[in-house]
């Protein structure tokens, strides 16, 4: 308890869709003339309880309307983002908050900076809480980098004199010391995000919440900002990290939240939390659509993926040590020299595990379909997101990330594991002898 | 004061109360004293927090200095136009009002008459104009960090003083021009009183300008209605005629605004002529209080959870 220094106790918020953007001043007042004359509210669905009546009477949405501790019934037009979340974050963690979209990730991280009120529940916090929510919102276009700092220090909470002490440090971190005094609208995105970033690091606030923003970047600064981050815990300083980056996560959080639907799922260890997150990713449809080249009068697009177990079946997922395929349709608009469709495997992680190639053919135009079939490599259980990549002459045409994703769950029949998680990526045995020296 | 905290408190504690079931209810001062900040569903209508606008100060000055240097990047003639932007108004006033309309001008020279008129209503009118897209135009900021919103319409009332200087200081020039030339102005005590009136004037705007931007978050009706209405609000303001031309049975209607008595004290002090009523002044500043206390009320109530509604 003495060394949390934040406590998040069972929180709430709910979020209106669309009622709130469409509400003009005429429907109200409409609504208010019809109460007047004791006339239902005009714009009440067929079914739906006078509830729009209540809400009508405050400016504010619905804070003010449901003290609730448990779910309370909500109309067609309301869900709840975060439902009942209590964490604990305990000095110099490093904690990360994972989730799929809609999970209530930013939510929570927004009501944490302030951005919105939560609907109910209560966060306790100690030190200043600055945030790198998308970084760079503050900057203004015609301003140049050194008076960019300045602004955007001081919308992050720093005074003037604290950015004076620090501009050397965060000009050098960046890496801009030749576009100081260049406007940032002339500035590559790269440098943009570095320079945002930069002051951010800086301020030094007892808490910070980051949201991906280590997306852009160069390889080598992003290393720079990890490194950053880890400083900033090693000083005492906590750190809240959301993001969909599982090699991130699991390389910089000493502890991790799973969230899903607004739910607290699990807490703890880090590795056991990405485990339960991955093996959570069920996903409901069998046939990957898979989205249209942005090439104009392209000569051919892949249309669908389906992952199948091998006597053709689309499954779910393929149980470790049994062989799958996985079978792409697509569409040859024109005769085609020297095609080739390949096929990638990454981890979660963003690891490039696996790329393989059909052999280079002409295809008239026409439907097709690839079959890639894999008999002897058993992969670990996990999510294997699938690139697909066509191309002529070796000029793609056609190139998807994320087309589909090869899941891996469970044993196979006869297969002989003695564990299936955490165990690495390839587990072919090794031909392994045993014998008395 | 302390009760109605304590109520607030018993409020807020009800909508945690199955978690606090066993437990006893904390005094909020005990919490307050462990915790440096609080989160909670909502505050009160009066809980301000204004402190908050004072600790980032240096960012309110930072938006002054942001509107004013990027406002005149890639123009040419720079804050030269807060110059010529006064003299065609006047210049046009003078041709139309004075010389085709044939309004009086409680007997001054036309141009100084516009001029004063014009600098005042130009303050104002900026002043609400910038202030009522506060919500609208920094949603994205708004939507992504904290810091006290106030700080954002203060920093244009302020930016636009810096404008209303260099117009101040045209009319100035002008009315030293006629004086040397030996015109039929009479500068007074009064002057003093301008700092007054510049104040009262930037209250006013800041006051209707959040109240109009806190209810556009629902409304964007009132964003339309805003930019005509500032238009016809001048004239039902003496910005192109005096009071003293009015006939007694709409003087009531054009008094009660309380531009009125601003514009109509400010001309007086500098040229000698016109209606100076300290009761109209006064009125003036009282309303103003008022709209602005209910500005703050409104704009810090909203604040809250905007992000939800636009």
């Amino acid at each position: 308890m003495s060394d949390s220094v934040i406590e998040i106790d069972n929180l709430w918020k709910k979020y209106c869709l669309g009622a709130f953007g469409t509400g003009t001043l005429r429907h109200d007042f409409n609504r208010w003339w019809h109460r007047v004359r004791g006339k239902p509210d005009p714009y009440t669905k067929v079914g739906q309880v006078q509830k729009s009546e209540v809400r009508s009477r405050s400016l504010e949405p619905t804070s003010d309307l449901c003290p609730l501790t448990s779910e309370v019934p909500l109309g067609d037009d309301e869900i709840w983002a975060l439902r009942g979340v209590s964490i604990e974050v305990k000095q110099g963690e490093i904690l990360g908050i994972i989730g799929r979209n809609g999970a209530g990730k930013s939510t929570l991280l927004k009501i944490l900076s302030r951005v919105t009120a939560p609907t109910s529940g209560e966060v306790r916090v100690k030190g200043r809480i600055a945030s790198l929510l998308e970084v760079g919102t503050g900057f203004h276009p015609e301003l140049t980098g050194r008076e960019n700092i300045f602004l955007n220090g001081a919308i992050l909470g720093m005074t003037k004199a604290e950015i004076w002490s620090k501009l050397d440090e965060i000009v050098a971190f960046a890496e801009i010391e030749k576009f100081l005094d260049t406007p940032v609208k002339r500035y590559s995105s790269g440098m943009y995000v570095r320079l945002a970033f930069a002051v951010a690091a800086h301020l030094e606030p007892e808490i910070l919440l980051v949201d991906e923003v280590l997306a852009v970047g160069d390889a080598a600064f992003q290393k720079k900002c990890l490194g950053k981050m880890s400083d900033v815990a090693k000083q005492g300083r906590t750190v809240l990290f959301v993001s969909h980056n599982m090699a991130v996560v699991r390389k910089l959080c000493n502890g991790a939240i799973l969230l899903d639907q607004g739910r607290k799922v699990l807490s703890g260890d880090t590795g056991v939390v990405l485990q339960k997150y991955v093996e959570n990713g069920a996903r409901t449809e069998l046939i990957y659509k898979i989205p249209a080249p942005k090439e104009e009068n392209p000569p051919g697009w892949a249309k669908t993926l389906t992952v199948e177990d091998s006597t053709g079946k689309p499954t779910f997922a393929i149980p470790v040590g049994q062989p799958w395929q996985v079978r792409v349709r697509f569409d040859i608009a024109r005769t085609t020299e020297s095609f080739i469709i390949a096929l990638g495997l990454r981890t979660t992680e963003d690891f490039v595990l696996r790329t393989s190639w059909s052999e280079a053919r002409d295809l008239e135009a026409g439907a097709y379909e690839a079959v890639f079939r894999e008999e002897s490599i058993f992969l670990g259980s996990g999510h294997y997101p699938i690139v697909i990549g066509l191309s002529t002459h070796e000029r793609p045409f056609h190139y998807v990330e994320n087309a589909g994703v090869l899941d891996i769950a469970g044993f196979a029949e006869g297969i002989n594991l003695v564990r299936v998680s955490n165990v690495g990526v390839l587990l072919n045995p090794l031909r392994t002898e045993i014998r008395k020296v | 004061m302390t009760d109605k905290v304590e109520t607030l408190y018993k409020n807020l504690s009800f909508i945690g109360k199955s978690r606090r079931d066993s437990q006893e209810i904390p005094s909020p001062v005990a919490t307050a004293e462990k915790w440096d900040l609080i989160i909670r569903p909502k505050t009160g209508w009066f809980d301000l927090h204004l402190s908050d606008l004072w600790r980032y100060r240096d960012l309110t000055l930072l938006f002054v200095w942001r509107d004013f240097v990027a406002q005149y990047k890639q123009t040419i003639l720079g804050p030269l136009w807060h110059l010529i932007q006064p003299l065609f108004t006047t210049a046009l006033f003078t041709l139309v009002f004075s010389r085709v309309a044939k309004l009086s001008t409680d007997s001054l020279p036309p141009v100084l008459f516009y001029m004063a008129g014009v600098s005042c209503w130009n303050y104002f009118a900026e002043c609400l104009n910038r202030t009522s897209a506060t919500f609208i135009q920094n949603a994205a900021i708004f939507g992504k960090v904290y810091f006290p919103r106030l700080s954002v319409p203060v920093s244009v009332v302020l930016s636009n003083i810096i404008k209303f200087a260099i117009q101040f200081a045209l009319f100035l020039v002008f009315v030293g021009f006629y004086y040397s030339q030996g015109a039929a102005i009479r500068p007074n005590i009064y002057v003093l009183l301008t700092p007054v009136l510049l104040l009262i004037m930037a209250a006013l705007g800041l006051g209707l300008g959040i109240i109009v931007s806190s209810l556009t978050t629902k409304y964007r009706d009132l964003q339309v209605l805003v930019t005509f209405g500032v238009q016809l609000l001048m004239f039902v303001t003496p910005v192109i005629y005096p009071v003293s031309m009015l006939s007694q049975q709409y003087r009531w209607l054009i008094l009660a605004n309380p531009m009125t008595a601003l514009v109509e004290t400010f001309r007086y002090s500098f040229l000698g002529a016109g209606t100076f009523d300290l009761w109209h002044l006064i009125y003036s500043a009282g309303v103003t209080l008022m709209i602005l206390c209910i500005g703050v009320v409104l704009f810090n109530h909203v604040e809250r959870t905007f992000m939800d509604t636009v």
